[in-house]
C-alpha cells in the first residue's frame, strides 16, 4: 500500500489518480487463524490492529457481515472525551483519547482528530456539584480538566444562551483536549493499519455458528465457509446478545436504538462540543458545517437502525433553548444506531463462559470515544488470555459480584 | 440569457407584480413566481457557488430536488440559510442572497479550488494535512471549516412561532397530482377519513405542465376542480404547502406545513391506517463534462419554467436525452417561439410519436450523439457534440444558452423506504421502484404504505390513473373499508406510446479522464464521475463506503439527483449489476425541516414548563433566590435588605435552631399506595418492614434498585389498614411512581394494589424549630400537638388555623418539627397564617440551602449527594433501616454479593478541617499513597457550630475515625481534615423529640 502525503496526491494528480492502490486488501478467508474477530467496527478493527502491533499476533481475521465501520462506528456523533468519574472509566477513556492524538500519523491516514474541547454544562446546583467532583477526580488522575464559569462559557461558545429561561447555565466542566474525529476515517484508518500488518479483513461474511469442543472454541461457520481458530473475539455492538447466543452464553445487555441527526451545513458557528445533560441534548459542528446533534435512546428494545421521532423532538426543544440561533436551521437527516446497554451503563471486556471466546460489548451510548483504548485493552486480553489492568474492571463477572462501574452520577443522559 | 416571455405561465399572475431583492439589487417578478423563476426571468443564470470547488452554479431543477440554488433568505432575526429558491414562493419584499462565496457571487476567491481540483479528488483530505500534528487543529482544519459550510450561520434567536397538529386518518395520501387525487377519490367515495397532503402550493403536479386531458378538461383544470370537490367532502382534508417528511414505525407520519401568518410552520403528527405515496418521480441529470455549468438544466424543469412561469431558459436550447420524454421540452420551446438547434439523443434510433412531432416542427435530431463538453463559465456559450459511443472527439460545436438534459426518471421512493420498504430494480424503467411484496410493516406485520402512479414506476397518464385506482382501492380495503365503484377518470394524452430509454451513465461512454473529472454527479457536493471511480478503485466498494468517501448524496438535496447515477457508475466500476450494489439508506426527512418546527410550541416558558408550588408567588414576592429542582423551582434562600445569600442562609439556619422557621416542602413526592396487599407490596419496595407499620405512624424508608444501590428515600405514613402515603424525593416522584407501576404490572400483577401520584394535591409546610408547637397552637387548632399525643414519627389529622390539615411529626433538621399537609388550594393561606402567627416568635422562611446545612449538621443524607448509584445503605451507616427479617425486598439478594460485602468499601464519615474556617470544596478527593480513597459528598460552613463541616465517602472510613486525610484541591494546595462522626450536632437526637 502506497504512502499518503500531499506529495503523493500531487504526483497522482498528473496521472489522473490511476496509481492509488486499494486502501486495504479484500482477501478470501484462510482455513485457520490464530484469532478470529467477529465485527469490523472500530472496536474490532482496533483490536486486530493492536494484536498485530503490540503483541505480534498477525494471523488474525476480522469478519464482518456487512461493510466495515457500518454499525455504530459510522453512526455516532463522533465525540471524544475522557472526563469520566470512576477510576476504571477514566483509565480506559483517557488511554483512548491519548491514542487518538497520534492516530493520523500512526496510520498515515487523516482521521481528523480535532481536540477543540468538550464542554459539559451544569444547569442545576446538583449538576454543578457533580461536575466539581468529576473535575477533582480527573485532575488527580492526570486528565486535563477545568471548571469554567458562565462568562468563560460564553467566550468558548458565543451562540449559547446562558440565562435560561428554564435552566440557567451555572458553570461547566471543560476538557480542552476532548473533541471530535471523522468517524468513518477511524474505521478506515484502523482497517488500513491492521491490513498492512497482515490482518485479513473479510467483509460481506456473516458468522452463522460457533464450533466448540470440550475444551472450548474450535472455529466459526461463516457464509464464506468454516474457519478454524482457538481464539474468538466477539465485537458486534448492537448484535452482541445474538452472537453470544450463537457462541453458547448469555449476556446482560439490552439493545436499543440511539437517535441522532444533523442540520444542513452552515459556516462555522461553534468550535467545541457542548453537552447539556439536564435538558438532554448535545451538539457540535462538523468540518462540513453540519450541526451534529445527539438525542436519547428509544424506550424500547429493538434491532432496527431507524430514526424515530420522539427523542428528536425532546432534544431539539432543549437545544433551541440552549442555542436559539439553530431554530431557523433545518434538520437534514436523522438516523438511529443500535447500542448495547448494560446494567451499569459501562462496557464489558472480558473472557466468557466458553474457553477461548472473548467479548467486547456494552459500550452503550459512548463507544466511539473509546475505540483505541478498547482495542488496546481487548488485544492485550486476547493475546495473553487474561485481561490486563485496563480491561480487568470491565469483566463480565462484575455483574454477579455487584462490582458496578456506574457513571450515572456524572452523566444523566449519555456517556 | 434567461428572460420572461411575453405570454404564458400558468401559475403567475401578470397583473400582480412583486418587488424583491437579490444580492442587494431590486427586481420585479409576479405573484405566483418562485424565487427561482423570478431570478431566471431577470436573467440570473448563476445563483450560487458549489461546496468544494466554488464553481458557479445555476438553477437545475424546478422543485424540491434542486441542489444548487440555495439562498440566504430574509434579514436580521428572520434570516434563514440554505433556502431552495425553486420552492420559495416569491412575495413582495423577498430578500435573498446567494451563498458560499467571497467577496461576491461573480468573483469568488474560492474558485481557486476549482483550478486546483485535480489535487482535490475524492477523499484527498484523508491522505494529507497530517504533519505537523498540531497543524490540523490550528491551520488546516480552520481553513477547511471556513471554506466548507454553505449558508451563513444565523446569529439571533428566532422570533417566529411554530406549532404541532395531531391528525388521525384512515388513508393518508401524499401528493396531490394525478395519482394522488385519483387514489384519494377512491378512499373518499368509500367514506373513509382521508387526508391529502401536497408539498407545493398547487395541486395537479405535472398535469400543470404536461399536455394531458382528464375527464375532457385540461389536466390542470381537472386537478383544481377535483381537489376542490374532494376538499368539500366532510371526510376529506386537503392541505397544500405541506410536505410529507417522514414515515415511521406503525403508521406514524410527520408532515411539514408552511404557513404565512403568526405561526411560521406547522408540524403534522399523523397516525394513518394506510399511507398512499403518490409522490411522483424525479428526472435524472446526465453525466457529461460541464453538466454543472449554469444554463444546464433538467429538461422537465426547462418546460416547467416555460409553461408555469412564462420564463425562457435562453433563446437557444440544446436538448440532450436518452429517452422520448425530453422531446416534449424541445416541442414546448419551439411552440413558445424559442430555438432548439438540436436534440442530441444517445439512442441509435428514435421513431416514436414524440420524436416524429419534434422533427415535424423542424427540429434537428441527432441520434447516437451526446455532449462531449459544455463550454461556458457563468453563462453558457456552446456545447461540443460527439458520438455517444466514443471517447468524446468533438464533431461539432453548437452555440446555445441552455442545455436541457434528461437521463430518464426515477420514482420518488423516499417515504416508501423510510420505514423499511424495499426496492426492486426495474430494467425497463432503468430505475428502482417499490417492491410491493416487501412493504414497510405495521404493528401486526401488515404493510401500511402503498405507492401509486409515478412513485410506483408508472409514467404515462393512462397507467397512472389505473394504478392509482387500484392502490386507492387497496388502501380502502387495508384500512377496513369497502371500495366504491372505482371508475378511473378518462385521460387523453399527447401521445400514447414512448420508446424505452437507454441506460446512459457517462456521456460519452468511453469518456477520457479529463471529461470524467468534469462530469458531475452530485452538484452541491462537487462529486464527479471520476471520484466515484476512484472510490471503487481504492476499495470503498460498498455503496455506503463510496457515499461516505466521496460525500455523494450527502448534500442538502440528499442525493435526489445524484444517487442513481452515482450508483450506476459505481456498479460499472465494480463490474457489478446495479441492484447488487444496492442503494444507500433513505433517511427522513424527505426535504429538510426547520428545527424550530420540530421543537414546536415548547420554547421559552413552555419549554419544560416550570412546576410551582401553591406558595411560589409568596416566595417570589419576598425576593427569594430560586434553584431548579427537577421540574420545580424551590427557594434557595430569602436574602433580606441587601444581605448576601450566604448571610441569609446562616440566618435561616440559626432561626430554625433557635426560634421557628418555615419550609415549603410541597415539592416532595406523595404517592398513595392502596389495597389489601399494599403493605406486602411496600415491604418489597423498601428495605424497611412497612407491612408492620401501625396506622397513625410514619417510617423513614430506603428504596434500592435491583443492584442493591440506594436510589430514593422518604417517609412512609400508614393512613389506614389498606392505605399508605409514600413520600419521595422531589426529583424522583415520577420515577418512583413509574417504578411501582412497573413492578405491579410486570412482576407482581397478582397483588391487589393501586397507586396514585398525589404530589400536587397537597401543599406541605415544614414548621421547624423549638417554637414549632407554639406556632401551630397560636394558629388555632383542635389538635393535641403534645409529645404524648403526637410523638415523633406519628401523624394525625385535624384543623389548624381553620384549614383541614394532616400533621406529620417528622424532622429533617433535627429540631422539633411538624410537616403539615394541607389541600394545595389552601397552601398559601396556611403559609401566610403561619407567618402571621409566628411573627411574635421571630418566624422566618428558609430555603433549600439552609435545609441542606441543617440536615448536614445532623448527618442526614441526601440521595444524589451522599449516594450516586454505587452506594448501599450499609455504606451510609443506614444498616438499621435494612430489614434482616424480611424474606425479600428489591436489592436484598444484590446486597449479599461479593463486592457489596467486601472490606474496604467507601463508607460515610464526617470531616472536620484542621482550620475550622476552611470549607472543603465540593467533590474534593482524598488521596493516600497516590490513590484516590474517597471524596467529599457534602460540605458547608455550619453557623450552628461556627465551623466547617463535611461528609465524605472514604474507603474503610468507619474504622478510621480520628485519622487525618489529605485533600489536594489544586496542584499546590492541600486541605487536611480529620475523620469524625457524620452527626455533628445533637448526636442523641434530643432536640427533635421534645
Amino acid at each position: 500500500m502506497g504512502r499518503y502525503s500531499a506529495f503523493a496526491i500531487a504526483k497522482q494528480a498528473f496521472s489522473h489518480h490511476k496509481g492509488w492502490d486499494r486502501a486495504w486488501p479484500s482477501p478470501e478467508p484462510k482455513p485457520e487463524y490464530d484469532v478470529v474477530i467477529v465485527g469490523a467496527g472500530g472496536h474490532g478493527l482496533a483490536t486486530a490492529y493492536y494484536l498485530a502491533k503490540n503483541h505480534g499476533v498477525r494471523k488474525v481475521a476480522v469478519i464482518e457481515k456487512g461493510w466495515l465501520g457500518g454499525g455504530n462506528t459510522g453512526r455516532n456523533t463522533t465525540i471524544i472525551r475522557s472526563n469520566y468519574l470512576q477510576p476504571s472509566s477514566m483509565a480506559i477513556f483517557e488511554k483512548a483519547r491519548s491514542l487518538y492524538e497520534d492516530l493520523s500519523q500512526e496510520f498515515n491516514y487523516n482521521i481528523m482528530f480535532s481536540p477543540r474541547g468538550v464542554l459539559m454544562l451544569a444547569q442545576t446546583e446538583h449538576e454543578l456539584r457533580a461536575w466539581k467532583r468529576t473535575y477533582h477526580a480527573n485532575r488527580i488522575a492526570g486528565i486535563e480538566s477545568e471548571m469554567v464559569t458562565p462568562r468563560q462559557i460564553k467566550e468558548i461558545v458565543p451562540i449559547i444562551n446562558l440565562s435560561g429561561p428554564r435552566y440557567p447555565v451555572l458553570g461547566g466542566l471543560w476538557q480542552p483536549r476532548g473533541g471530535t474525529a471523522r468517524h468513518d476515517a477511524v474505521a478506515w484508518g484502523y482497517a488500513r493499519g491492521a491490513a498492512e500488518m497482515g490482518v485479513d479483513i473479510i467483509q460481506q461474511c456473516e458468522v452463522t455458528g460457533v464450533d466448540r469442543d470440550a475444551e472450548g472454541v474450535t472455529g466459526v461457520q461463516t457464509t464464506k465457509g468454516a474457519i478454524r481458530t482457538k481464539k474468538l473475539c466477539i465485537v458486534v455492538a448492537g448484535n452482541s446478545g445474538v452472537m453470544a447466543e450463537r457462541a453458547g452464553f448469555r449476556l446482560p445487555v439490552e439493545s436499543v436504538a440511539l437517535q441522532a441527526l444533523v442540520s444542513e451545513p452552515i459556516k462555522p458557528a461553534m468550535d467545541c462540543v457542548v453537552m447539556a445533560n439536564t435538558v438532554h441534548g448535545y451538539m457540535s459542528q462538523s468540518d462540513k458545517g453540519e450541526m451534529v446533534i445527539g438525542g436519547g435512546a428509544d424506550g424500547f428494545n429493538n434491532y432496527t437502525q431507524r430514526g424515530s421521532f420522539h427523542h428528536i423532538e425532546e432534544t431539539l426543544r432543549a437545544l433551541v433553548e440552549t442555542f436559539p440561533m439553530i431554530s431557523r436551521l433545518k434538520m437534514l437527516r436523522q438516523w438511529g444506531g443500535v447500542v448495547d446497554m448494560t446494567g451499569d451503563r459501562s462496557p464489558i471486556i472480558g473472557t466468557t463462559p466458553v474457553p477461548g471466546v472473548f467479548i467486547n460489548c456494552g459500550w452503550g451510548t459512548g463507544g466511539f470515544k473509546a475505540i483505541p483504548g478498547s482495542g488496546w485493552a481487548t488485544a492485550e486480553m486476547v493475546a495473553k488470555g487474561t485481561p490486563g489492568d485496563l480491561a480487568a474492571p470491565f469483566s463480565l463477572d462484575r455483574f454477579t459480584e455487584g462490582r458496578m462501574i456506574d457513571e450515572s452520577v456524572a452523566a444523566a443522559v449519555a456517556h | 440569457m434567461t428572460t420572461r416571455l411575453s405570454k404564458g405561465g400558468r401559475l403567475i399572475d401578470r397583473t400582480r407584480p412583486v418587488k424583491f431583492q437579490f444580492n442587494g439589487q431590486y427586481y420585479k417578478g409576479f405573484a405566483g413566481d418562485t424565487l427561482a423563476s423570478a431570478l431566471l426571468a431577470n436573467g440570473h443564470t448563476t445563483v450560487g457557488r458549489s461546496f468544494k470547488y466554488h464553481r458557479p452554479r445555476g438553477i437545475v431543477a424546478s422543485g424540491a430536488e434542486e441542489p444548487n440554488a440555495l439562498m440566504g433568505l430574509g434579514t436580521g432575526n428572520r434570516f434563514e440559510p440554505n433556502a431552495r429558491a425553486t420552492v420559495v414562493e416569491l412575495q413582495d419584499g423577498t430578500y435573498a442572497e446567494s451563498q458560499n462565496h467571497w467577496p461576491s457571487l461573480a468573483f469568488d476567491v474560492g474558485v481557486l479550488n476549482d483550478s486546483l481540483s485535480k489535487f482535490f479528488p475524492a477523499g484527498f483530505y484523508y491522505k494529507t494535512f497530517m504533519y505537523p500534528r498540531a497543524a490540523w487543529k490550528h491551520v488546516f482544519e480552520p481553513v477547511i471549516r471556513a471554506a466548507a459550510g454553505l449558508g451563513k450561520a444565523p446569529t439571533k434567536a428566532d422570533p417566529d412561532t411554530y406549532e404541532y397538529y395531531y391528525a388521525y386518518t384512515d388513508v393518508l395520501v401524499i401528493g396531490a397530482g394525478l395519482a394522488g387525487l385519483t387514489a384519494a377519490r377512491q378512499a373518499a367515495d368509500a367514506g373513509l377519513r382521508v387526508l391529502i397532503l401536497e408539498q407545493s402550493p398547487h395541486v395537479g403536479g405535472r398535469l400543470n405542465t404536461e399536455e394531458a386531458d382528464v375527464e375532457g378538461a385540461p389536466g390542470a383544470d381537472w386537478a383544481r376542480a377535483e381537489a376542490a370537490a374532494l376538499a368539500a367532502m366532510p371526510n376529506v382534508t386537503l392541505r397544500t404547502r405541506t410536505m410529507g417528511a417522514g414515515v415511521y414505525d406503525h403508521g406514524y407520519i410527520l408532515a411539514n406545513e408552511r404557513l404565512d401568518g403568526p405561526v411560521r410552520e406547522r408540524l403534522w403528527r399523523i397516525r394513518a391506517k394506510q399511507v398512499v405515496t403518490a409522490t411522483g418521480a424525479i428526472e435524472r441529470p446526465l453525466a457529461f463534462a460541464g453538466n454543472d455549468r449554469p444554463g444546464v438544466m433538467l429538461a422537465s424543469a426547462v418546460r416547467d419554467y416555460v409553461a408555469l412561469y412564462g420564463v425562457s431558459p435562453g433563446d437557444r436550447t440544446v436538448v440532450v436525452t436518452n429517452n422520448d420524454d425530453a422531446y416534449r421540452t424541445a416541442i414546448a420551446l419551439k411552440r413558445a417561439g424559442l430555438d432548439v438547434p438540436a436534440i442530441l439523443d444517445a439512442r441509435p434510433a428514435a421513431t416514436g410519436p414524440l420524436p416524429r412531432m419534434a422533427r415535424e416542427l423542424g427540429i434537428r435530431v441527432e441520434l447516437g450523439k451526446g455532449i462531449a463538453k459544455v463550454v461556458g463559465g457563468k453563462t453558457l456559450k456552446s456545447v461540443e457534440i460527439c458520438a455517444h459511443a466514443g471517447e468524446g472527439a468533438v464533431l461539432e460545436v453548437i452555440p446555445c444558452e441552455c442545455v436541457a438534459m434528461s437521463g430518464g426518471w426515477s420514482p420518488i421512493v423516499h417515504l416508501w423506504s423510510h420505514c423499511g420498504g424495499k426496492l426492486t430494480w426495474d430494467e425497463d424503467l432503468i430505475a428502482f421502484r417499490p417492491d410491493l411484496e416487501r412493504a414497510p410493516t405495521g404493528d401486526r406485520g401488515q404493510g401500511f404504505v402503498l405507492p401509486a402512479g409515478a412513485a410506483n414506476g408508472y409514467f404515462s397518464a393512462t397507467q397512472i390513473v389505473e394504478d392509482a385506482v387500484a392502490m386507492g382501492q387497496r388502501a380502502v380495503r387495508e384500512a377496513g373499508g369497502s371500495p366504491a365503484s372505482g371508475t378511473a377518470p378518462t385521460v387523453t394524452e399527447d401521445v400514447t406510446e414512448e420508446a424505452p430509454a437507454m441506460p446512459v451513465w457517462m456521456m460519452p461512454e468511453r469518456a477520457s479522464y479529463k471529461l470524467r473529472s468534469k462530469a458531475f454527479l452530485d452538484f452541491q457536493n462537487d462529486v464527479k464521475v471520476s471520484d466515484v471511480q476512484l472510490a471503487a478503485q481504492e476499495g470503498y466498494e460498498s455503496v455506503e463506503h463510496t457515499k461516505r468517501y466521496t460525500t455523494l448524496g450527502m448534500a442538502t438535496d440528499q442525493g435526489k439527483l445524484s444517487n442513481i447515477n452515482g450508483l450506476a457508475i459505481l456498479a460499472d466500476s465494480l463490474g457489478a449489476a446495479i441492484p447488487d450494489v444496492g442503494t444507500t439508506t433513505f433517511r427522513p426527512p424527505y426535504t429538510p425541516v426547520t428545527i424550530g418546527t420540530l421543537a414546536g410550541e415548547a420554547r421559552g416558558a413552555l419549554f419544560k414548563p416550570l412546576r410551582k408550588t401553591a406558595i411560589d408567588g409568596w416566595h417570589e414576592a419576598q425576593g427569594a433566590t430560586f434553584e431548579p429542582v427537577a421540574d420545580w423551582r424551590r427557594p434557595f434562600a430569602y436574602p433580606k435588605n441587601g444581605e448576601s445569600v450566604h448571610a441569609a442562609v446562616n440566618r435561616e439556619v440559626l432561626t430554625a435552631r433557635e426560634k421557628v422557621s418555615l419550609l415549603d416542602a410541597s415539592t416532595l413526592g406523595k404517592i398513595l399506595v392502596k389495597g389489601p396487599d399494599a403493605g406486602k407490596f411496600l415491604n418489597l419496595m423498601y428495605t424497611n418492614p412497612m407491612a408492620g407499620l401501625k396506622p397513625g405512624r410514619c417510617r423513614y424508608g430506603l428504596m434500592l434498585n435491583e443492584n442493591g444501590f440506594l436510589w430514593d428515600d422518604g417517609v412512609v405514613a400508614r393512613l389506614d389498614e389498606d392505605t399508605f402515603l409514600v413520600h419521595t424525593t422531589t426529583g424522583n416522584s415520577d420515577r418512583v411512581h413509574a417504578w411501582f407501576e412497573e413492578w405491579l404490572q410486570t412482576e407482581w400483577w397478582d397483588m391487589q394494589v393501586y397507586t396514585a401520584n398525589v404530589t400536587e394535591q397537597y401543599a406541605q409546610v415544614a414548621v421547624v424549630g423549638p417554637k414549632a408547637r407554639e406556632l401551630l397552637q397560636a394558629m388555632g387548632t383542635d389538635m393535641d400537638l403534645s409529645n404524648d399525643a403526637l410523638p415523633f414519627m406519628g401523624w394525625a389529622d385535624g384543623t389548624i388555623g381553620g384549614i383541614k390539615a394532616r400533621v406529620y411529626r417528622i424532622s429533617f433538621s433535627g429540631e422539633l418539627s411538624y410537616e403539615v399537609a394541607i389541600p394545595a388550594g389552601q397552601g398559601l393561606a396556611f403559609w401566610e397564617a403561619a407567618m402571621e402567627a409566628g411573627a411574635p416568635m421571630g418566624v422566618a422562611p428558609y430555603g433549600t440551602e439552609a435545609l441542606h446545612v441543617l440536615r448536614a449538621e445532623k448527618g442526614f443524607i441526601i440521595v444524589g449527594d451522599e449516594s450516586d448509584g454505587t452506594v448501599t445503605p450499609h455504606d451510609l451507616g443506614l444498616s438499621w433501616a435494612v430489614s434482616q427479617k424480611k424474606e425479600d425486598f428489591i436489592g436484598k439478594r444484590a446486597l449479599e454479593r461479593a463486592d457489596l460485602t467486601r472490606e474496604g468499601r467507601k463508607q460515610l464519615v464526617g470531616l472536620e478541617t484542621v482550620e475550622p474556617s476552611v470549607v472543603l470544596p465540593d467533590g474534593a478527593h482524598a488521596v493516600e499513597h497516590d490513590r484516590m480513597i474517597g471524596h467529599v459528598t457534602s460540605t458547608y460552613f455550619s453557623p450552628t457550630l461556627g465551623r466547617s463541616i463535611a461528609m465524605a465517602l472514604i474507603e474503610g472510613g468507619l474504622s478510621r475515625t480520628g485519622d487525618m486525610l489529605e485533600f489536594p484541591i489544586s496542584d499546590d494546595k492541600t486541605i487536611r481534615a480529620k475523620i469524625v462522626s457524620p452527626v455533628f450536632y445533637d448526636p442523641e437526637g434530643a432536640r427533635q423529640n421534645v
